[in-house]
């Protein structure tokens, strides 16, 4: 935020027309996720400054770590904001795969004890039949995402309660919950670190050098063109649903190994910190523009605030900070804009080519294409 | 507008239009469900229809109808508020705060709490208008956003009913003849805003904004205006829902009311009040609270496991949009055949 001001206010105050051009020259380059990279640093330095334990190899795997089932449900979801759709079901799905896992492994179902390797296939599978249900009623019952995934919302997070009860499984065998909790041997970097960073070049390959990911930012940008152009809109949506419910489900079964404990509250009010990630690493919450590589540098800051803010002591308001990071990131691109069209007007004299498109939304956008 | 349609639709088939004029008005069949509810639940279990349960029963569902009555304003607009739990939470918290402190008297710490719940829907507002943030993004984040600042005031310390005024909770179980002062309120303001939002023009500039935005800026409407209203109203009511919240419970700690937002969505949703904006009513919203209310107690009652709670909740939100769904769609084929005759 400081930075995205100073740049502004320093053109401002120097006023000279050059100044003014070199910044326009500039522009293209002022990206995103430049901005990230800038805050990213930033946050690093004021963490090292306010305390010794920030960059070490211990913290780094901690706060990695901790970061990794939100970041890969972001990767998921950022192709979802990108069509238009949110999905706010994700963190009950962390619930009821961990409890899937759980429960069967434990015993609490009629089935007997289930073997680990199998009662997490079944996780899998209970996360991907979740994502089909809320693609479904999205797409070919024309439902709005937005209240269909509040919905599953509670649904979810209830089957996960009527599977587990009170109950707590813990003590999952140790070749597994290693896997979630150390790191590789030698180094400070967390299995699940190169897991996730696995999952974000298929990510980013598939959407930003296939057709697939270009139907998907073609229907983020104009449904009924993108469905004239022959893209098959409603598959691709709920695709993306199924995707999402399938990384919600490895999200739940890495929370649940890395804690090594099940209960039905597994992963509650985790949904706010992946729409943030998606929304701080420059997905345009009103569909159609965004990179995978803006959520990975997100994945990397919100780890970094998280850790910070845990290190100085107030790790209760971790969420509240994510909760100002998530507005403050959409009204940054929107005030970024206002500035640069405010130059423009200065400039071109009245014009101001940046304040149309908005003009029509303010109020009414809701994450839900209807 | 949607019973027009109905009207057409009927005259022309007449055997389903006593099914599809049920199903067009929302608050007649929620009547209906709630009455057999009650007499099925009350058949099975002699205890469920006895006066204390019942008064233990509505003040509970008071309180979220209360609450509903914001995020039904709100849901018309076009908007959704997911942060009503947060606000009902802060508020309930601070004002338990101030009256243990003794910085205030009771009806002080209520004006003040009514004070945090109105600021707190502006904020919303604010975020919603001027900055332009879509509302679900916008209240997701102030939901994390309040729930800090109940932290804030808290420090860990939570409310204990000793430390409040005495008899302090005593108006949550007191009835005037036999009706809970609880749900005279909640009567009360739904009566009150039923009239507002059918009789007035800001009623009509709701429905307006909600159902189609560029026209109703065409015709004058000032739809930021509108919307900003809508969301501190909200906050007002959900403020009332805290300090009640308060009362019912005595003890209130920084996490007070987690997962109401979700209660009390699902209850305005059921109550017919349209996701997509522009329909439904408050005595809708009063209805789907009283339904998911006793649903509620009747599982206790029936001592069916409260787990299933949650996947009645979420089934509920889902069958009532399904319903709304085709509801609508059936408006418009009706409408398209009607103008092929």
């Amino acid at each position: 935020m400081t930075f995205d001001t100073n740049a502004t206010s320093h053109s401002d105050a120097g006023g000279a027309s050059a100044k003014r051009s070199a910044l326009g020259v500039l522009a293209p380059f002022i990206r995103w996720e430049m901005l990230l990279l800038i805050i990213l640093v930033a946050t690093i330095l004021i963490g090292n400054w306010a305390s010794g334990d920030f960059l070490t190899g211990l913290n780094f795997s901690n706060s990695i770590n901790n970061a990794m089932e939100v970041a890969i449900m972001a990767l998921a979801m950022a192709p979802i904001i990108i069509t238009g759709d949110i999905d706010l079901s994700v963190e009950s799905m962390v619930g009821l795969s961990g409890a899937v896992m759980g429960a069967l492994w434990a015993g609490l179902t009629p089935f007997g004890m289930v073997p680990l390797p199998i009662a997490i296939v079944i996780a899998l599978l209970v996360g991907v039949i979740g994502g089909l249900f809320n693609g479904i009623l999205v797409t070919r019952w024309g439902l709005p995402a937005l209240v269909v995934t509040l919905g599953t919302l509670a649904l979810y997070r209830g089957l996960a309660k009527v599977l587990m009860g009170t109950n707590v499984v813990t003590n999952l065998p140790g070749g597994y919950t290693d896997f979630a909790f150390k790191n590789i041997p030698g180094t400070f970097i967390p299995w699940t670190f190169p897991t996730f960073l696995i999952l974000a070049v298929i990510f980013w390959a598939v959407m930003h050098k296939t057709w697939i990911g270009r139907e998907i930012f073609a229907i983020g940008k104009n449904k009924s063109a993108a469905r004239y152009s022959g893209v098959r809109v409603g598959t691709t949506r709920t695709a993306l649903f199924v995707v999402a419910g399938f990384v919600a489900a490895l999200a739940g079964i890495i929370l649940a190994l890395r804690f090594d404990s099940v209960r039905s509250s597994n992963g509650i009010n985790m949904t706010l910190t992946v729409v943030t990630i998606a929304v701080l690493g420059g997905i345009d919450i009103n569909g159609g523009k965004g990179t995978i590589t803006g959520v990975v540098l997100a994945v990397l800051t919100l780890a970094a605030v998280q850790s910070v803010l845990r290190l100085v002591g107030v790790s209760a308001y971790i969420d509240a900070a994510v909760g100002f990071l998530l507005i403050f990131s959409v009204i940054a691109p929107l005030l970024a804009r206002k500035t640069q069209s405010l130059f423009n007007r200065g400039r071109l004299g009245g014009q101001s080519p940046g304040t149309g498109p908005q003009r029509e939304s303010f109020g009414q956008k809701r994450g839900g294409g209807v | 507008m949607a019973s027009n349609v109905a009207m057409a639709g009927s005259a022309r088939s007449r055997a389903g239009s006593i099914v599809s004029r049920l199903m067009q008005s929302r608050e007649l069949t929620l009547g209906i469900v709630v009455v057999v509810l009650c007499g099925l639940v009350g058949y099975l279990t002699p205890n469920f229809l006895v006066l204390g349960n019942l008064q233990s029963v509505t003040a509970m569902i008071a309180i979220i109808a209360i609450a509903g009555l914001g995020e039904t304003l709100v849901i018309i607009t076009k908007n959704v508020d997911l942060s009503v739990e947060s606000t009902m939470g802060v508020v309930a918290y601070c004002v338990g705060n101030e009256l243990t402190q003794k910085h205030l008297t009771v009806q002080e710490a209520w004006i003040f709490g009514l004070a945090i719940g109105i600021a707190l829907g502006a904020t919303n507002g604010v975020i919603v208008t001027i900055l332009k943030v879509p509302s679900i993004v916008a209240t997701l984040g102030t939901m994390a956003i309040f729930r800090g600042i109940a932290f804030f005031v808290a420090n860990g310390r939570d409310v204990v009913l000793g430390d409040l005024p005495d008899n302090y909770t005593d108006p949550a179980y007191a009835s005037f003849f036999g009706v809970p002062y609880f749900v005279i309120l909640a009567l009360a303001l739904i009566a009150v805003m039923a009239v507002i939002l059918k009789y007035t023009s800001f009623g009509r500039d709701l429905y307006a904004v909600g159902s189609n935005a560029d026209a109703a800026a065409t015709i004058g409407v000032r739809a930021r205006v509108t919307v900003f209203a809508a969301f501190t109203i909200g906050g007002f009511f959900a403020g009332i829902a805290g300090i009640l919240w308060g009362i019912y419970f005595g003890g209130i700690d920084s996490t007070t009311a987690g997962g109401e937002s979700l209660v009390v969505i699902a209850a305005v949703v059921v109550g017919g009040v349209s996701i997509t904006g522009g329909s439904g009513t408050v005595i809708g919203a009063a209805l789907g609270a009283l339904f998911l209310g006793l649903v509620n107690n009747a599982l206790g009652v029936l001592s069916v496991d409260q787990s299933w709670l949650q996947v009645f909740y979420g089934a509920v939100i889902l069958i009532a949009v399904s319903v709304d769904a085709i509801i609508q769609r059936q408006a418009q084929l009706n409408k398209a055949r009607s103008r092929i005759r």
